[in-house]
């Protein structure tokens, strides 16, 4: 029998609506939806429904040669295309058994810790526009800016920069870069303070933040989500640290932590990650070795069958490729874990109960590139 | 009744913060363009879309149509043809086509080419009304029409 819903007995507080937020919403950042069951301003339920910019990454790299899959890997999370060319070159690498250079290694966490930064303002500027503060975004864009000019020098690409090869970079880095570099690190350890006394000490900001949008380390674990969103729940995991790769293990940094696991916690996680990175840039360039850029790679690569995998840290979290090979040109299995996705996982459980202008924030907090869930 | 009131005074000196910021960075350089008046000038290693490298010598291009590029395309959008001259030891291009409503820019077929016959453009100011003018660019044709060497 039809039920029809029978409204004149319902009270006010057990009615309950369905509200979207998105596909096209601009606190999604993307083309990301999110159904929401509301009772007035509270969140009962979330979900989410995702796919609208799936591209087939893991199958597109599933019918070309190993190296044609490279300019997708700048193209899954458009923000760390450093750290997900950098996962993808150090699978097939461990496949075909390819040394890389100790001064390409170097590079490439030099290159990589830059683009964490790139990353890190990005979300800085967008999240506080999510938060209704639109100034500080053109603070972070003007530092953001100059890394960019300077990896466009480098790479020849502003955003999607396909830098690294299978054994080592496309070309080498130069002394402009270098010293461009160093320039930067001056430059920006102060803007650091700046950003610390407009934003994080600002008041507005911590009430928006502190105690809203609870992500204990259990809820992380049981979703699998990695990066700032465990490091801000008190758990100090890092794959540069814990499953060390490159030349990670040479350099000192430290995992910095938040134990509350709030908003505020992942937003002083990234904050503090961008003053190691800078401590990352400097050791580098301070090692920086001489030598070849590039190892001795034969032209048709078949890498030994198998299943290889590998992860790194990237901005969002852990990303980590797993190819099988066949022993052929062409790779059998592409399979790409992608930060975002788990991270994002968590927004079903960790928004209940919240009132819809928190839960956007706490999404904010998340740093979602919806590309990166999709794939 | 005390904490509404120191509230009112840290929000008070929050903003007095903020402000002082923002005063202070009206003083600091101009660090925008102003587009489209002024522009800047790409970097060396800017990947454009490729084009075909003169020679300085001959005024015309080194490609041998070996199909290198065509094979380490990643997108499929090149499509080379040659012919072999009498009087020449290898083959020299007739049609050079590049469809760059498919080409992802990845560099691929100027690392690839055994002569060195591809160069990145600095263009970056593109923009048509007829999708035909990117599906199919004739890059020998680009090449005869270019002034400089």
């Amino acid at each position: 029998m039809l039920k029809v819903l029978d409204t004149s007995h319902s009270t006010g507080p057990q009615e309950t609506f369905v509200l979207n937020l998105g596909p096209q919403h601009p606190a999604t950042h993307g083309v990301l939806r999110v159904k929401l069951t509301m009772d007035g301003e509270f969140i009962t339920n979330a979900e989410i429904v995702c796919g609208y910019i799936h591209r087939e990454h893991e199958k597109m790299g599933e019918n070309r040669k190993w190296d044609q899959f490279l300019p997708n890997t700048s193209r899954i999370d458009y923000l760390s295309a450093m750290m997900y060319t950098h996962a993808y070159v150090a699978v097939v690498e461990k496949a075909a058994g390819i040394q890389v250079p100790r001064r390409a290694e170097y590079v490439r966490v030099l290159t990589s810790e830059m683009n964490r930064i790139t990353s890190h303002l990005l979300w800085w500027g967008a999240f506080l526009i999510d938060l209704g503060g639109l100034t500080p975004m053109l603070y972070a864009f003007d530092d953001r800016e100059m890394v960019l000019d300077l990896l466009e020098a480098l790479t020849g690409a502003r955003l999607t920069f396909c830098y690294y090869r299978f054994g080592g970079l496309c070309d080498d880095v130069t002394d402009d870069f270098l010293t461009g570099t160093r320039k930067f690190v001056k430059h920006f350890r102060p803007r650091l303070k700046i950003f610390r006394r407009l934003v994080t000490d600002n008041i507005i900001v911590r009430k928006r933040l502190e105690d809203l949008g609870h992500v204990p380390a259990e809820m992380c674990r049981k979703y699998g989500a990695t990066g700032p969103m465990i490091r801000g729940a008190g758990v100090a995991y890092d794959v540069r640290r814990a499953e060390p790769y490159s030349v990670y293990p040479e350099l000192e940094f430290d995992i910095p932590t938040q134990p509350a696991g709030d908003n505020m916690a992942r937003y002083l996680v990234r904050m503090a990650e961008m003053e190691q990175s800078l401590r990352i840039i400097e050791q580098t360039l301070d090692k920086m070795p001489d030598g070849p850029f590039m190892a001795k790679v034969p032209r048709i690569l078949r890498p030994p069958a198998g299943d290889y995998v590998f992860a790194v840290e990237s901005a969002r979290g852990r990303f980590e490729v797993r190819v099988v090979s066949s022993g052929k040109e062409i790779p059998h299995r592409v399979r790409l874990r992608s930060p975002c996705f788990c991270n994002l996982s968590v927004f079903e459980e960790a928004c209940r109960g919240m009132l819809l202008a928190d839960a956007l924030a706490l999404m904010g907090s998340i740093d979602l590139v919806i590309p990166d869930i999709d794939r | 009744m005390k904490a509404p009131f120191n509230e009112v005074i840290s929000g008070f000196v929050s903003l007095l913060t903020g402000m002082g910021i923002t005063l202070g960075q009206l003083f600091r350089p101009i660090v925008t363009v102003q587009y489209p008046h002024q522009t800047l000038t790409m970097p060396k290693r800017f990947r454009g879309h490729i084009l075909l490298k003169k020679e300085p010598t001959t005024g015309k291009s080194t490609c041998v149509a070996c199909d290198l590029c065509v094979k380490a395309c990643p997108s499929d959008c090149i499509l080379v043809e040659g012919e072999k001259k009498p009087g020449e030891k290898r083959k020299s291009v007739t049609l050079f086509e590049l469809d760059y409503t498919k080409c992802s820019l990845c560099g691929a077929c100027v690392e690839v080419c055994p002569v060195d016959a591809l160069e990145y453009s600095r263009a970056y100011n593109l923009a048509s009304t007829s999708k035909q003018e990117y599906k199919v660019m004739d890059l020998v044709k680009r090449l005869e029409d270019s002034k400089h060497p």
